[in-house]
Formats: C-alpha cells, structure tokens, sequence
C-alpha cells in the first residue's frame, strides 16, 4: 500500500496550499462551419460547440468527486474567428462572437476564446474585420474571450496591427467602462502565440491542430511556496531541485487528469500546460514564492533572477512527468490576479519597468495590468511593441493584456472580482510615442529568424 | 476500482468501528489499514475496492463525509490513482 505520509502529502498540498487543475480547456475547430451566408455560419458554430463540448463540464466535475482533487475551470478555444469569419459575406463579426457565447453558456463553461485573428506578417480584410469588431464583441458577450497576433520570431511585428490594438484596448475599456474597462481582461495581444494554450484570455484551437483535443493546464504556486518554506538559507541548487521536485508532481497529477478526461470525453490528448498560475488568494502566489527566496519584495533588484530560476526549474521537473508538454509552461505574472503583486505594486517596489524586465524570463508578458483610464493609445502601442520585441528577439510568446481603466489614476484600485482580482493602478512613462507608432509598416525579423 | 480512504481528526473511541461499518453496508472491502496518532490527531488510511460497492462513488463520498461530520472528523475517498501518480514514477 502506498505511503501514509504520501496521502497525508497531497491531502495538505489540495487543502493547505490551493494544489487544483486550474483548466480543462477543449480545442474544437470551427473551420468546418465557413459559410458564405453568416447567419449560417453562427448557427453551425453554436451547434459544432455544443454537440462538440455537451458532456464537457460534467466530464469535469465527476473527475473532481472520484479524484478528490479541485479542477477549477471547464473551458473551450476555438479555430481564430478570423479565418471561419472570412468566408461569409458581412463587414460585422460582432455575431460570431454571440454565437460563441450563446454556446459557451449552454454547455456551462466559463469561458470561450478563439474571437482571434493572427496577423504577424499581414491582415486580410477578415481579419481588419475581427479587429474593429473587437471592442464591441467584449463589451455584449459575458464569456468570450480574444486575442491578436501580431508578432513572432519568423515574421517581425506588424506595427499596423502594433498601431491598431492600442485604439482597440482603449475602445474595448471604454465600452466596458462602467466595469473598470473589464473587457480589456479579456483581451490578449501576443507575439509568438501558441496554438495548444489552454489558459485564458490568450487560447485558441490552432490551425495545426485535430479536429478536437483535450488540454489541461496545473497550477500550484502554493505548493512550490510551501516546499521552499522547508530550505531556507539554501543554495540555489537546493531551490532549484525542490522546485522540480514539486513540479514533477504536479504535472503527473494533471496528465492523470487530462488522460482520464480525454477517454472519457473520447477527444484526443492534447498537452499538458505546466504553468504556475497565480490567484488573488493569500497562499496561491507567485510573488511570495520569489519573496521566499529572500527578496524583502517582489520587484525590488535580484527578481528577475529569481524568476528565471523559478520559470525554468518548473519547465525541467514538469516535463518528465507529462507525455507531451505544451502551452505556455512557465511561471504567469499576472499583477491583479497575484496577492503578492497586487501589494508589491501598491507598495510601489513593483513597476511596469520591472515587469517588463521580468517578462524576458517568464512564460508569457506584461499581465492584467491597470493603467490610468487617459493613457493615450499610442503609448498602450508603445508598450505592446516593447514587449513584442523581447518575444521576438528572444524566440518566446509575449503577451501584453492591460487595462487603461477609464476615470482611474495612479494609485486607485481597479475591481474585476473572482479569479480576476483587482490591480492598482500603475504609473507609465508620460514622454510620448506617437511619432513611432504612427509610422506603421513592419519591424524585420531578426537575423536568428533565417534558419533554414 | 481502489480507492484511499483518509480520516482526520481529534481522537476518539469507535472511529475505526464506525468507518468499517459504513463501508461494510455498502459492500466496500476493507484491502488495508494504516493508522496513527499525530500530535493528539487521529489520522487513517484506508485501501478500499470499491468495485463492488451497492451504491455509486459520488454517493459513497457524501456517506463518508456525512458520517465524518457527525464525529466531527474529516473522512474523504479518492481514487488510488492519484495517489499514485503524485508519489510512485
């Protein structure tokens, strides 16, 4: 029989230290629903989800009662709604992404995404189309979440696109402005997308991928909080070895979950996304786990070192343990969602600089940042274009998510609720960088793009 | 299908007793015990089959809570495989 003290173990890691299944996301393409007619379309994208994710959420919660372990969202992505929208003979995409919500509801998840478009080296006019209809896809769905690529390491950054998604977050927060501009929370501007990621707001169900796939992410920032609580004063060697330890754990307990989903479901198995994902939550942060390792406060100097320790012990221990590894894997810094962050920032030892230093190492970018409401759109452009080039020049997904919460200052408080959390409001540099935006056109990809 | 049975909580007379006769009713077998005292905390393990069991696992899970919570003890089951997933490679 197995060990008490191992039972014992991961009972304490479920109900002392937020151990869960943070999302089982189903990847379902829609590239079969194109229609000429887009009423058309929007009938057979609702009914493709639905027959497609019908047993989905309960699949999720029988999981959850026999395992004993919490697996806190049911979620699906989707092919980019610019390339099923492309067919159909309409300039309005806001439709599509009703469909997608009507559907998402019906079937009980908590969030759809995939109202994207990928445009890294170019738009076609479906994609303009997405776009535009951005701001008011979010502010009328309650769900639907979207995202736009307009970078990666083989294309450069499409500064048009740069250009066009500062106006776009700045419409979508004022469209949304009487919820602190919590559309923007579920938008996503990425470089390096990847196409199995199965967390929000970024997910979509790549081109490459099956008709459907199972996709599972693990969190657990409290258990590697708690493991390094127990090698204090350590060597970083010691650090980095609990980490992996811990995350080796982890990562088995979401590839058991995600096996047992994908024969039930009877979906393929897709991957298994070993990112530490914070919550607003005291116990649940990523903050405290670079805190733990002696820094007084996240942000202050010797964080990104940290970090990049962190980032990368969580990817080697996971990826023995799982049978395909994907998404993201790595360690979020999402600011609002992080208890930690959330007091650095309001502390002042955590600025935009910092983060964005922080984002070379770390899985993603720049996330669910609050800004003040009259950031103009040319610095929002500025900002995502400083993080494209760190995804691009390092060969990595970077993602800017951030909210110029209307009316707010620096040092007010935003409110999303839920898994959301709330954000402080950060200072950004005031000089301007509107003569740079406005030039448009497109950054070269670097010289390492050119490996053939 | 095996499961582990975990119960945790302050000490008492009949624990044991209680959670083998709410197992027996419902057909659950008995494969292993391990039991300890931990700083005045009762706390047992329990190997089970639950192939067999005259009603269905989501059922047996509220039984066992029900039963813990009136002993004001925490009593859970889960599926061995998790265990197993966590701690043996």
């Amino acid at each position: 029989m197995l060990n008490s003290k191992d039972i014992l173990s991961t009972i304490r890691m479920i109900d002392q230290q937020h151990l869960d299944v943070r999302t089982i996301t189903m990847g379902i393409s829609l590239l079969d629903c194109c229609d000429p007619d887009p009423a058309a379309a929007c009938r057979k994208i609702y009914d493709k989800i639905t027959t497609s994710a019908e047993k989905l959420v309960q699949t999720g919660q029988d999981i959850e009662t026999e395992f004993g372990i919490p697996i806190v969202n049911k979620r699906i992505s989707v092919t980019p709604i610019a390339l099923v929208a492309g067919a159909s003979r309409t300039g309005d995409y806001v439709p599509f992404a009703q469909a997608m919500d009507k559907a998402a509801k019906a079937v009980g998840v908590n969030f759809i995404g995939g109202f994207s478009a990928l445009v890294q080296k170019g738009m076609t006019e479906g994609d303009k189309k997405l776009i535009t209809a951005i701001p008011e896809a979010l502010a009328v769905t309650d769900v639907v979440c979207s995202s736009v690529n307009m970078g990666s390491t083989k294309a450069g950054i499409n500064m048009d696109a740069v250009r066009l998604m500062g106006e776009v977050i700045k419409a979508t927060a004022d469209r949304t402005a009487d919820r602190g501009g919590f559309g923007c929370a579920k938008l996503v501007v990425f470089c390096n997308a990847v196409e199995d990621n199965p967390f929000m707001a970024g997910a979509f169900h790549g081109v490459g991928e099956a008709e459907r796939v199972i996709n599972v992410g693990v969190s657990g920032p409290g258990v590697v909080h708690h493991a390094l609580q127990s090698v204090k004063g350590q060597p970083f060697d010691v650090v980095a070895e609990t980490i992996k330890k811990t995350a080796f754990q982890v990562t088995r307990m979401g590839q058991l979950v995600a096996q047992e989903a994908s024969a039930r479901l009877n979906v393929p198995f897709g991957i298994v996304d070993l990112s530490l994902a914070p919550t607003p939550a005291i116990g649940d942060s990523v903050a405290r786990i670079l805190e733990e390792m002696g820094l007084e406060v996240c942000g202050t100097h010797g964080t990104t070192a940290a970090l990049a320790l962190l980032n990368d012990a969580v990817k080697k221990g996971g990826v023995m343990a799982s049978s395909s590894v994907g998404g993201l894997s790595g360690a979020f810094i999402p600011v609002s969602e992080d208890e930690g962050m959330i007091a650095a920032a309001q502390s002042g030892a955590l600025t935009l600089d910092k983060l964005e230093a922080m984002t070379c190492v770390c899985s993603v970018g720049l996330d669910m940042i609050a800004v003040p409401g009259d950031t103009p759109a040319a610095t929002i452009s500025a900002i995502i274009a400083d993080e494209a080039a760190i995804g691009m020049v390092n060969t990595k997904t970077t993602a800017v998510r951030i909210i110029p919460a209307p009316g707010k200052r620096v040092g007010d408080m935003v409110e999303f609720g839920g898994l959301l959390g709330s954000a402080p409001v950060m200072p950004c540099h005031t000089g301007s960088a509107q003569d740079f935006v406005a030039r448009g056109g497109r950054i070269p990809a670097p010289m390492h793009s050119l490996k053939n | 299908m095996r499961a582990i049975v975990t119960v945790i909580g302050k000490d008492q007379v009949g624990i044991i007793a209680a959670v083998c006769a709410l197992l027996s009713e419902k057909n659950v077998n008995v494969l292993d015990i391990s039991q300890t005292i931990l700083q005045e905390y009762f706390t047992m393990t329990m190997l089970v089959d639950v192939s067999q069991a005259t009603i269905p696992f989501a059922a047996l899970k509220e039984a066992l809570a029900a039963a813990g919570q009136d002993r004001g003890l925490d009593i859970r089951i889960q599926r061995e495989d998790i265990f197993d997933a966590m701690h043996r490679i």
